[in-house]
């Protein structure tokens, strides 16, 4: 396996290396003009990194675009980060998974660590000469859709890893405080386990270590013999918890529910489980 | 640059535990709050001084905290 997570030393170090590219992507895409690694590039998770018109991941050609105007071509290793301790920058990453991009990594703790640690920051934006990419087609084996979770559910096939937080589990809230609502029924899928995804992190933003990640799952049976099917609410937070369970741990089958609760929240019909 | 007069703390508001964040960068405080649940930023603002982006990044975040409702989580 490649090796997945970069330290902010070998970002201070390497960020200018001609075959690295760094990238930014915040859940507030407003974070990398108040100051951003010299020299990485930002992405707009909103308009940039879907499908603006119809609920999907980006395109593949508009992921070509954006890769080429990064000045990334196949070969270039990319550096994702961002705020949240790396929410969309997991996103980012399980995208480029799922177009087949070889060398892609995450900088370990993101930018709370790298803006803690009162390293450089820029806000230039820099400019990249223009490279081709070329996508694979898409894998969707990485990523479940509302039928293969009703599937997963009435036959009990998969494990069900819900990641937000034990208030948005249990219904109490429909959205993490301060943002605004986005479903009609709070609640949870039923089976579901609640393990949010901050427990896989140290206080610093950075991963916990595989022993620590193992003991977390494990005590909630997750332990990759039955397949697993990560979600929260749009499906950013799971796909931190996807990188974690697929690339620290190594499970072999991890799939990223994007639907996530604004989908089966809003189903008419929808079984939910509460608390 | 580099970021000067980096802080973060917890405190309450509205019912909520929330994180402010602040640091200068050039001649611009940055602030950005957190809730500490799930972890998610939701507000921010700058300033000429620390408490001045403070005081406006507590003003937008209060009034989205005021926004979101809890509900009876029995069935």
């Amino acid at each position: 396996m490649t090796e997945v997570l970069v330290s902010t030393d070998w970002v201070a170090q390497h960020a200018g290396d001609a075959n690295v590219r760094v990238v930014e992507v915040d859940v507030d895409t407003t974070a990398y003009d108040q100051g951003h690694v010299p020299g990485a590039a930002g992405w707009n998770w909103t308009t940039e990194l879907c499908d603006t018109l119809v609920r999907d991941i980006v395109p593949r050609q508009k992921l070509e675009v954006l890769l080429g105007k990064a000045g990334i071509d196949n070969n270039t290793t990319i550096i994702l980060y961002g705020d949240n301790n790396n929410w969309f920058a997991a996103w980012a990453f399980w995208q480029l998974k799922i177009y087949g991009h070889q060398d892609v990594r995450i900088m370990n703790g993101g930018r709370k660590k790298w803006i803690a640690e009162t390293r450089e920051l820029s806000t230039e934006k820099p400019s990249f000469p223009v490279k081709t990419y070329t996508a694979k087609a898409a894998d969707n084996s990485l990523r479940a859709f509302l039928p293969e979770v009703q599937q997963a559910v009435a036959s009990k096939s998969h494990a069900l890893v819900d990641v937000r937080s034990p208030q948005e589990f249990t219904g109490e809230i429909l959205a993490p405080p301060g943002l605004p609502e986005t479903c009609q029924r709070g609640g949870h899928i039923p089976g579901a386990k609640s393990i949010p995804w901050a427990k896989a992190c140290n206080e610093d933003g950075t991963f916990k270590s595989v022993d620590e990640l193992t003991s977390l799952y494990s005590a909630q049976g997750i332990t990759g013999e039955k397949p697993v099917i990560a979600y929260c609410r749009i499906g950013e937070r799971s796909s931190h918890t996807w990188f974690v369970l697929k690339y620290l741990l190594g499970f072999k089958d991890v799939q990223n529910y994007d639907g996530s609760w604004t989908e089966w929240g809003n189903l008419v019909g929808a079984a939910v489980e509460k608390p | 640059m580099k970021p000067e007069d980096y802080s973060r703390r917890q405190i309450e508001l509205s019912g909520w535990p929330i994180s402010i964040e602040s640091y200068k960068l050039g001649d611009v405080y940055h602030c950005t709050i957190y809730n500490v649940e799930p972890g998610a930023r939701f507000a921010r603002a700058d300033g000429s001084t620390k408490a001045e982006a403070e005081r406006a990044a507590l003003e937008k975040a209060t009034r989205y905290l005021q926004q979101t409702r809890r509900f009876p989580i029995s069935s």
